[in-house]
């Protein structure tokens, strides 16, 4: 096993007819010659459970960014002690991570420059976390209130009167690069508490492991998970939006919820609280935020209505829908009691508590910021990208509303400055002939890449994965790596991931590759997918178990199983590739297996 | 006789044996009855045995213990009483050679027959009656099928068990029968392995008294043992749970391989089972005897318990080891008649030796500054671990 390692990325093949897809991207994400030696003797693994398809440039943008901002908090902000960043490559448009350790020798000197940093955040977690609210809200509202609109024939007589001089032209420029500044503020409001909350958590989590060798991961989680999480809201107004469908009587209106009449005197009371409850609530994507393909609640209203149909349907047959939030408290409370009373001595009480009280104030921010900025920030963010791919089809810039999705960022400037430069002018445009044969290339190569079966990893494989957040986010663990090398070393039918949420059930299996499908899914199935988004929520008491091929404690799955008790097994790496849909399959969310049973 | 050892003399110290007259039980029962349900450490446990105030512990404890008395070492000590017994058991004591163990099997035999041949003291035999009557009618059954159990006493000795070879008696019925287990219960404390045993550490024979405890007989579909820690790593947030089919005989004998799962008694929650082959088990029969049979093929490789009954075993553990304040060995059964949420009962609960005894220390130094903590943590990869 040892001799083993993972696909050398140099000598991976582009699929047939998609051998240009560089250029979809920035030079700088891809594997280059000038840094071949520095690649090939690194592990590099794909990152599944955020970007599972191939990606078009904006969505590379989104990656990269992401991935930029994260590092920049460990490396150069708080000075995480053994962790740099997360270096990361594009490779036939699929998203590679490889973390990046701190020499060791120079970690002794960052702890005290990581003490005074993260100390001060630890210190006041509370002002601080007040404050990010703020300047995220801010910055939701200044993305919505920047303007794609088509420019116009004749300026406003205002810019006239009141002497300011600055055109339509100008704002639309101005705009849009102050939007591509907007996206990497957010994401780094997204990091700022991010890192350091999981190190509060894992330092709870590593004495609860000393503590209890045997504690599952899910017994610490349970401890520390809030009660009233703003990322079950979305999901929690559902319910009282199929309540009230039906105290209106008009419930019989959601039997299909790809045509829902809301006409009525009662539909149009029920649409204003609809139209309360979506902003912010709804801003709430189907996938994970990262794809220009989520589907919004707010916008497509079918996914949350078909949701709405099955609350009603469970309401009309006497089932008691609201979460028990005082028997949530009350368990959480008794399980904290036993825990602390089961450590064998006072001082270690202590530092129960003391470690325990940090974990929970900093869990809020880990359990809401994917509210905030996946779900709602990127709403909005992909808002605007279609807003402004709309108003230069719609002005001959380019030839489709989405024709923007494959221009990198830097060529959208040029296409600006067209589009601002003849408009002042008012003569005609150059872009949509010269982008047109790019636009239709690329198009191909998307499809082609799409295609593709990504390899779970690259290169050299690690003796050892010590970076805390490869752990702790994506569940990659040494543990997982060799499995993932030696694959077909396996029992026969048997697949092993991590205890995410407890029981065991039997059912059918039912393989779910993209938000779209997730309707398919039928009562008592067991869902198994690459990954779940938190908006699959309303499918969670549908379902007897869930099986995800990545995801660590922390990731979206693990967290909304343990919410609805449904047993699930995360982070198996091939689960969707053994498991085919109608396979009768065991799962044991204790131990962490799935066994195919015929 | 052993020259080298006089201080297994019996003759020498029977004063010692004559003085346990002097210490009375409390009047409330009898000098020779002490029920489970009103069992007072401070005044009864120098007279009920290890065994029998464990379980009157529990039930004060209001565990699920079968109802029963306590036989105490009183009655014990009124057989005492009999000087010819006394000279004969000494004669037949002083007649051991310790290195011969095929003749002193015979002579341990003779020892036995000897003690259990003496008549009763009346006044014990009306205690014992009126007790077993009382028993029968508190559960509703005539010639109501009990345990009778040695349950030695030795106050100093810390492995009076050893000391005293304790002997199970199953399934007996009618007061007459119950009198002359007491008996056999008596003698066994006179079992070769016994004597040989108390001569090997060097303890007298007069050490030990034997108290005896009757108690209500269950039915088990399945029994066995609880310890209120994972054995393999000392983690206490969870039970270790053997089980197989019908009498706890089997496993407590080690007869067969049985069931073994592990519970998190946090969360509540069977996190590791291993299934094995059970071939026989003891069971009690219809006509009152408790056999060793084979099981059925498809039984043998059946889990024993449900999870249910594992969730109530282990809460029952965990509330036994919140009483005594430590880890705790339990031995459990699953009653065949009692309804499904009350059949689970407790046998006995002792304190867990193994982990118990190591030294307990806080987990980490300094674990209390939160941000060193910290750092620690992320440098060093506990966590590799997975």
């Amino acid at each position: 096993m040892t001799e083993k390692r993972f696909p050398n990325p140099f000598e991976i093949q582009a699929p047939a007819g998609a051998e240009g897809w560089r250029e979809l991207y920035p030079y700088s994400v891809t594997f280059s010659e000038e840094r071949r030696e520095y690649e090939e003797n690194r592990f590099w693994f794909w990152d599944s459970m955020h970007w599972g398809t191939a990606m078009t440039p904006w969505d590379s943008h989104f990656f990269e960014t992401a991935i930029a901002t994260l590092s920049q908090m460990n490396s150069r902000h708080y000075r995480i002690p053994p962790a740099d960043g997360i270096d990361f490559r594009v490779l036939n448009g699929y998203a590679y991570l490889s973390p990046v350790a701190v020499d060791p020798s120079k970690i002794e000197a960052r702890v005290p420059e990581f003490m005074e940093r993260a100390g001060h955040y630890f210190a006041n977690w509370d002002s601080l976390y007040q404050s990010w609210l703020v300047k995220v809200k801010d910055s939701i509202g200044e993305i919505e209130a920047l303007n794609f609109s088509p420019l116009p024939e004749m300026e406003e007589l205002s810019i006239i009167t009141e002497g300011t001089a600055l055109g339509s032209g100008h704002r639309m420029l101005s705009d849009y690069n102050r939007f591509k500044d907007l996206i990497v503020q957010v994401w780094q409001y997204h990091f700022e508490f991010l890192n350091l909350g999981y190190a509060a958590y894992l330092d709870f989590f590593g004495f609860c492991k000393e503590a209890f060798p045997s504690i599952p991961d899910l017994g610490i989680a349970k401890m520390v998970a809030g009660v009233e999480v703003d990322l079950f809201r979305p999901n929690e107004e559902l319910k009282l939006l199929a309540k009230k469908a039906i105290d209106l009587g008009i419930q019989r209106a959601f039997d299909d919820p790809e045509n829902v009449n809301l006409a009525s005197a009662a539909g149009i009371e029920w649409q204003a609280a609809w139209d309360e409850a979506s902003d912010p609530w709804f801003n709430f994507t189907s996938g994970n935020g990262f794809y220009h393909f989520d589907e919004i609640w707010r916008e497509h209203t079918a996914v949350p209505y078909a949701f709405i149909k099955d609350y009603i349907a469970k309401i009309e047959a006497g089932d008691d829908i609201s979460r028990p939030i005082d028997a949530i408290q009350a368990e959480r409370d008794r399980i904290v009691e036993e825990y602390r009373d089961l450590l064998a001595t006072d001082e270690d009480r202590e530092a129960f508590d003391g470690k325990l009280g940090l974990a929970r104030t900093v869990f809020p921010y880990v359990e809401n910021h994917n509210f905030y900025i996946e779900h709602w920030t990127m709403s909005v963010v992909w808002r605007k990208v279609r807003e402004l791919g709309a108003t230069l089809a719609k002005d001959g810039l380019l030839s489709a509303d989405d024709d923007l999705l494959f221009l990198r960022l830097s060529e959208v400037d040029e296409v600006l400055w067209d589009y601002y430069t003849n408009w002042a002018v008012n003569a005609p445009t150059a872009s949509k002939a010269h982008w047109a044969p790019t636009i239709e290339r690329r198009r191909g190569i998307h499809q082609k890449l799409k295609g593709w079966q990504a390899p779970k990893a690259l290169g050299e494989p690690p003796e050892v994965i010590t970076e805390p957040f490869t752990i702790m986010l994506w569940g990659i663990t040494t543990d997982s790596v060799s499995t993932w090398l030696g694959g077909d070393d396996d029992v026969e039918g048997v697949i092993t991931g991590m205890a995410a949420s407890p029981g065991t059930v039997e059912g059918l299996a039912r393989l779910v590759f993209s938000p779209a499908d997730v309707g398919e899914i039928q009562d008592g199935e067991i869902l198994v997918a690459p990954i779940t988004a938190p908006s699959w929520a309303p499918v969670f008491p549908k379902i007897q178990a869930c099986v995800t091929d990545i995801g660590g404690m922390m990731s979206h799955a693990a967290i909304v199983c343990r919410e609805y008790s449904v047993p699930a097994v995360t982070g198996t790496g091939f689960g969707t590739d053994k498991i085919k849909t109608g396979d009768r399959i065991r799962v044991d969310g204790s131990s962490g297996t799935v066994t195919i049973l015929d | 006789m052993c020259e080298a050892c006089p201080i297994i003399d019996w003759a020498d110290e029977l004063p010692t044996i004559r003085s346990f007259t002097a210490r009375k039980v409390a009047a409330d029962m009898t000098d020779n009855i002490v029920w489970f349900d009103r069992y007072d450490r401070d005044k009864h446990k120098a007279f009920v045995g290890g065994k029998n105030s464990s379980l009157g512990e529990m039930m004060m404890a209001e565990l699920p213990v079968p109802p029963g008395f306590a036989i105490t070492t009183n009655a014990y000590e009124v057989m005492w009483s009999d000087a010819a017994l006394v000279d004969d058991i000494n004669e037949l004591l002083r007649s051991i050679d310790h290195d011969d163990y095929a003749a002193n099997i015979a002579t341990a035999g003779q020892i036995r027959a000897r003690i259990e041949s003496v008549p009763i003291a009346d006044a014990v035999v009306a205690d014992i009656t009126d007790a077993y009557a009382a028993l029968c009618q508190h559960c509703g059954v005539d010639n109501l099928p009990v345990a009778v159990r040695s349950s030695a006493t030795a106050e100093d000795l810390p492995d009076a068990s050893f000391a005293g070879q304790q002997d199970t008696y199953l399934w007996i019925q009618g007061a007459d029968s119950v009198v002359d287990h007491v008996r056999r219960c008596w003698s066994s404390l006179f079992t070769d392995r016994a004597i040989a045993y108390r001569h090997s550490m060097g303890y007298l024979h007069d050490s030990i008294a034997m108290s005896v405890g009757v108690q209500k007989m269950i039915d088990p579909v399945a029994a066995g043992v609880a310890f209120t820690l994972n054995p393999t790593n000392g983690d206490r947030s969870q039970v270790a749970i053997d089980s197989s089919w019908g009498l706890g005989e089997a496993v407590v004998s080690g007869e067969v391989t049985p069931d073994n799962f592990l519970v998190d008694k946090v969360l509540r929650e069977v996190v590791k089972r291993e299934i094995s082959d059970k071939a026989i088990e003891y069971r009690l029969t219809d006509a009152g005897t408790v056999d060793k049979v084979e099981i059925e093929t498809e039984r043998r490789t059946s889990a024993s318990v449900t999870d249910d009954q594992l969730i109530g075993i282990a809460m029952l553990a965990r509330r036994s080891e919140k009483h005594y304040g430590c880890p705790q060995d339990v031995e459990w059964a699953v009653d065949r008649h009692l309804p499904e949420g009350e059949n689970i009962v407790m046998l006995q609960s002792r304190p867990e030796t193994v982990w118990s005894q190591k030294a307990v220390s806080p987990i980490r130094k300094n674990s209390g500054d939160v941000m060193e903590s910290i750092v620690s943590t992320l440098v060093s990869p506990l966590h590799t671990k997975k």
